[in-house]
């Protein structure tokens, strides 16, 4: 088996590198993302060179990124898929893969080496999290807080998110067990390096609910990114979680008195995958736009559009200043230093295995 | 005209009858012409989709395709008793497994089996990495023993034959592999299972078979000049050490040299210690009970989930009480959207009996503001809604300016079952409007004169005249109604919090999220049965023949 993965592995170089030539690449792709900013931030820092490169190549994209698996799996089943590069969150990337859906990656073979001369397995490091998973971005999960309502002492650590006294108010936390459970296991005193062991066992999920239970008249609970911003604008909750990306916008660009708070942010990837099963061409294509928008400056420029920090270790020191507001952008990434005191890191395979039992939990916690 | 036998005929000559029939039959022909379009557009786009779907929810054939062999072997194994499993299982789950590995459809039986048990999406990932190295000890022998078996073309001559009439298309193996890899895979044309090996070295030669087919079918490479599976290697090693070796074709020296030098690690090796050392869990009683009992091609199993309950290797039971979820949405969904329809009818009415008697100018002005949020996006009215509705919302806003309630105890009106029973009325009210005044308009206004006329009060005229010849009209709005909102999803979803999510919100959880697609079609089909039995329920009491759309 191994022999032959290697043997595989180099039919798929010979496809990506040598033996398809420009002319055996199809010249249509369609690529499928996340929509708004972020997909603005895509289209700006890899299509427009991308495309300006390779005239004659045109790219559309479909912003279906929050049902990728879903249609991925239905378009497999109808032997039509029609996507090439699809944007997806680290987890469902594994699902993905998991599911024989998307396409297994040599990255070493297939993606640019860093500009700092590393291999793209160094480069990436651990957050190649998947054989199938490339990956683009790190973001957080993490909260902002009115700063108008949390009186003359804010919020400093994310376990103030569970002190109703000091900050009396509604909060809005993701409808989803996932970094909830963890937050509210290390509220309760447990430390970072036991969470996961402590939640494995019915007391722990039990004693995270109990926490929960403490808060739970006092949530909003939202499912789109876009919910929280609009909760802090509007002041109807003094604190909230989101991604970071949308409280940058919410706090720098729409000038909203709001704050970070980064304790405990909760870091995710999201990254690229391709479909299995393209046709040669489509392949090809597909490969050739990953390598060039997975490369060390083109990661460090989509932290132009929106801060998100970029996932290679070499594109950190490339990342400059945000093209319209000027403002340097490194101190606004979940990765900088002073933000990432304290974080840490969605355990995919662990959640792989305990998604359907705790989310059933949740559920029905919530309804009762 | 009439022939000879006294038949009517016409002009051609023909029985009448039978002309006429044709004529028709001509005019049936041409009426089904025309509606074949439309039949074929709903049969393909409607009624296949749902069948396809209610079929899913019974459907489970991914284990028994998936691991084949195990699920055989396992039949012999009882779940009530305190035993593991028996060699024989664990060594058709090896090659199953490795098969399933190598074809990649390892993984997404693990995702399957962990709606059922948590853990096994790991326990079948993990394991899949971890069998090339199960036997090294073995391999390695082999390795040391002869060095023949690193050379590809070896392997294959002994396997695989030209000759047609010494070989086989090796049936049984082709039927195993084509099962675990969900496609015909084939031996490449003009290659045969060499009878010789197959008899001598069944399990070596069932494996190779399956190799070769794989390398042919998938990979789309010559099998004589890829380096065989780990699971080639054992099958042999477990051949050879099976007895005296009878096998005296091609490279039997060499297989003798090999047999000499395996025997001590194969003493050694089990496949159960083997996949025990992987992970403990596969002698955990439920992991291997959860095979056994999803190990039919069919199954109760999404349905019993749909209903709180759960499939176990000791039948159906009630799932814990703090995952019970589905009964109590499903409770929730009817009786709000019954409080949706009545309040649908509360507001309808008075709007629709006001624009049919009002002259038609007024009532065209009502009838537009009553269709102007109708032709706006539904997610923008839904949204105007959360602005509206919460805490810092208008309505909020204003109840605290006039004092009718203090800023510190602001109602909440979003996020809850309030808001979707607000929301979802508004959107749905014109659906029982529409009906309800169509009907009011063929209500001639004469009968109220009359009753009036007769002394009867405002009221009684009202109630005993108006008020029965409008209900065909209240009947085909709530129909219309509460069908509609017993499936709406993106509004529950907006503002429904977490006390206001109908069974829908669930549905699509599991078809875009979680992939749970045969739970997925079970409560969908489960809500489908509801209707159509309150539907009936519906005729029965009130007569579906006293439903009216229009006057």
């Amino acid at each position: 088996m191994r022999k032959s993965i290697a043997l595989g592995t180099s039919a798929i170089v010979a496809i990506a590198g040598f033996a398809y030539a420009e002319g055996h690449m199809a010249s249509d792709m369609t690529l499928v993302s996340w929509g708004g900013a972020y997909q603005a931030s895509q289209q700006k820092a890899y299509v427009e060179p991308y495309v300006a490169n390779n005239p004659g190549v045109t790219a559309v994209w479909d912003e279906s990124s929050s049902e990728a698996v879903a249609k991925l799996r239905a378009m497999n089943e109808a032997g039509n898929v029609t996507w090439d590069v699809v944007d997806v969150v680290a987890a469902d990337a594994i699902r993905l893969c998991d599911e024989g859906l998307a396409m297994e990656i040599d990255h070493d073979e297939i993606l640019a080496p860093g500009d700092d001369g590393s291999s793209a397995t160094d480069d990436f490091g651990d957050l190649i999290v998947s054989d199938c998973f490339v990956p683009q971005i790190v973001y957080s999960t993490t909260f902002g807080y009115r700063d108008d309502l949390v009186g003359d002492t804010p919020p400093t650590s994310v376990c103030d998110v569970y002190d109703l006294e000091a900050y009396p108010g509604m909060r809005s936390l993701e409808r989803n067990p996932i970094a909830n459970l963890e937050w509210a296991l290390i509220c309760d005193g447990v430390d970072i390096a036991d969470v996961y062991d402590v939640l494995e066992t019915e007391e722990g999920q039990d004693r995270a609910f109990a926490k929960l239970d403490t808060i739970k008249d006092n949530v909003i609970w939202w499912s789109a990114g876009a919910d929280t911003p609009q909760l802090l604008a509007d002041g109807e909750i003094v604190m909230g979680s989101t991604y970071n990306g949308r409280l940058f916008s919410l706090i720098e660009e729409q000038d909203q008195p709001v704050s970070m708070l980064w304790d405990w942010q909760m870091f995710d990837l999201d990254g690229w995958i391709i479909p299995a099963g393209l046709s040669p061409e489509r392949e090809a294509r597909a490969l050739d736009f990953l390598r060039f928008a997975t490369d060390t400056q083109r990661l460090a420029d989509q932290a132009k559009y929106i801060s998100y920090g970029p996932a290679r270790a070499s594109s950190a020191p490339l990342v400059s200043t945000h093209a319209e507001l000027g403002i340097e952008m490194a101190p606004h990434m979940p990765t900088d230093p002073a933000n990432s005191q304290n974080t840490f890191l969605f355990n995919y395979e662990w959640w792989a295995d305990y998604r359907d039992d705790l989310d059933a939990k949740f559920q029905a916690w919530l309804a009762q | 005209m009439t022939d000879a036998n006294g038949t009517i005929v016409a002009a051609d000559g023909r029985p009448l009858k039978a002309s006429l029939n044709r004529a028709l039959r001509r005019e049936k022909m041409r009426a089904f012409l025309l509606i074949l379009p439309l039949l074929a557009f709903v049969m393909l786009s409607f009624i296949a989709p749902i069948f396809d779907m209610l079929f899913r929810s019974v459907q489970d054939d991914i284990t028994s395709r998936t691991l084949p062999q195990t699920v055989i072997a396992l039949d012999d194994w009882d779940y009530e008793g305190t035993e593991i499993p028996s060699e024989a299982v664990y060594e058709a789950l090896y090659y199953d497994m490795f098969f399933a590995a190598e074809a990649k459809k390892h993984t997404a039986l693990g995702s399957r089996l962990n709606y059922e048990t948590t853990g096994m999406s790991s326990l079948f990932r993990q394991t899949g990495r971890s069998l090339d190295d199960m036997g090294e000890d073995v391999i390695e022998a082999m390795e040391d023993a002869s060095e023949a078996l690193d050379d590809s073309a070896f392997w294959a001559s002994i396997f695989l034959t030209q000759d047609s009439s010494a070989g086989s298309n090796a049936a049984a193996a082709r039927a195993w592999a084509s099962s675990i890899a969900d496609m015909e895979l084939r031996l490449p044309a003009g290659a045969y299972l060499s009878d010789a090996a197959a008899e001598t070295l069944p399990n070596a030669a069932r494996q190779y078979a399956a190799f070769a087919m794989f390398t042919h079918s998938v990979d789309e490479d010559v099998p004589a000049e890829e380096d065989p599976w780990e699971s080639v290697w054992l099958a042999l090693a477990e051949d050879l050490t099976a007895g005296d070796l009878s096998y005296d074709g091609v490279g039997a020296e060499e297989l003798a040299a090999v047999q000499a030098a395996v025997t001590a690690p194969m003493a050694d090796f089990t496949y159960t210690a083997a996949f025990l050392d992987q992970d403990e869990d596969w002698a955990d009683r439920e992991v291997i009970g959860t095979i056994k009992t999803f190990s039919s091609p069919y199954t109760a199993g999404y349905f019993l989930t749909a209903v709180d309950l759960e499939l176990t290797p000791a039948g159906a039971q009630a799932v814990d009480e703090d995952v019970q979820i589905y009964i109590t949405l499903f409770w929730r969904t009817l009786w709000m959207s019954m409080t949706i329809t009545f309040s649908c009818i509360l507001l309808g009415y008075p709007i629709a009996w006001l624009m049919a008697n009002l002259p038609d100018r007024k009532a065209n002005l009502i009838m537009i503001l009553v269709l102007l949020p109708f032709w706006t996006s539904l997610l923008v009215r839904t949204s105007a809604w959360k602005v509206l509705l919460q805490q810092q919302g208008v309505i909020n806003d204003t109840l605290v300016w006039i004092g009718l309630v203090g800023d510190g105890s602001r109602l909440a009106l979003i996020n809850n079952a309030t808001g979707t029973i607000i929301a979802m009325t508004h959107i749905l009210l014109p659906f029982m409007i529409l009906p309800l005044y169509s009907v009011m308009k063929g209500i001639p206004p004469s009968y109220l004169r009359a009753a009036k006329s007769l002394g009867a009060t405002d009221w009684t005229a009202f109630w005993r005249v108006y008020f029965p010849q409008s209900v065909p009209g209240i009947g085909a709005g709530c129909i219309l109604v509460f069908i509609l909102s017993i499936g709406y999803y993106i509004t529950p979803e907006i503002v429904g919090g977490t006390k206001g999510v109908f069974i829908s919100n669930r549905i699509a959880f599991h078809i875009s999220s979680s992939l749970n697609w045969g739970l997925a079609a079970a409560l969908g089909s489960i809500l489908l049965v509801v209707v159509l039995g309150l539907y009936w329920a519906y005729d029965r009491i009130v007569g579906i023949d006293n439903v009216k759309l229009g006057g």
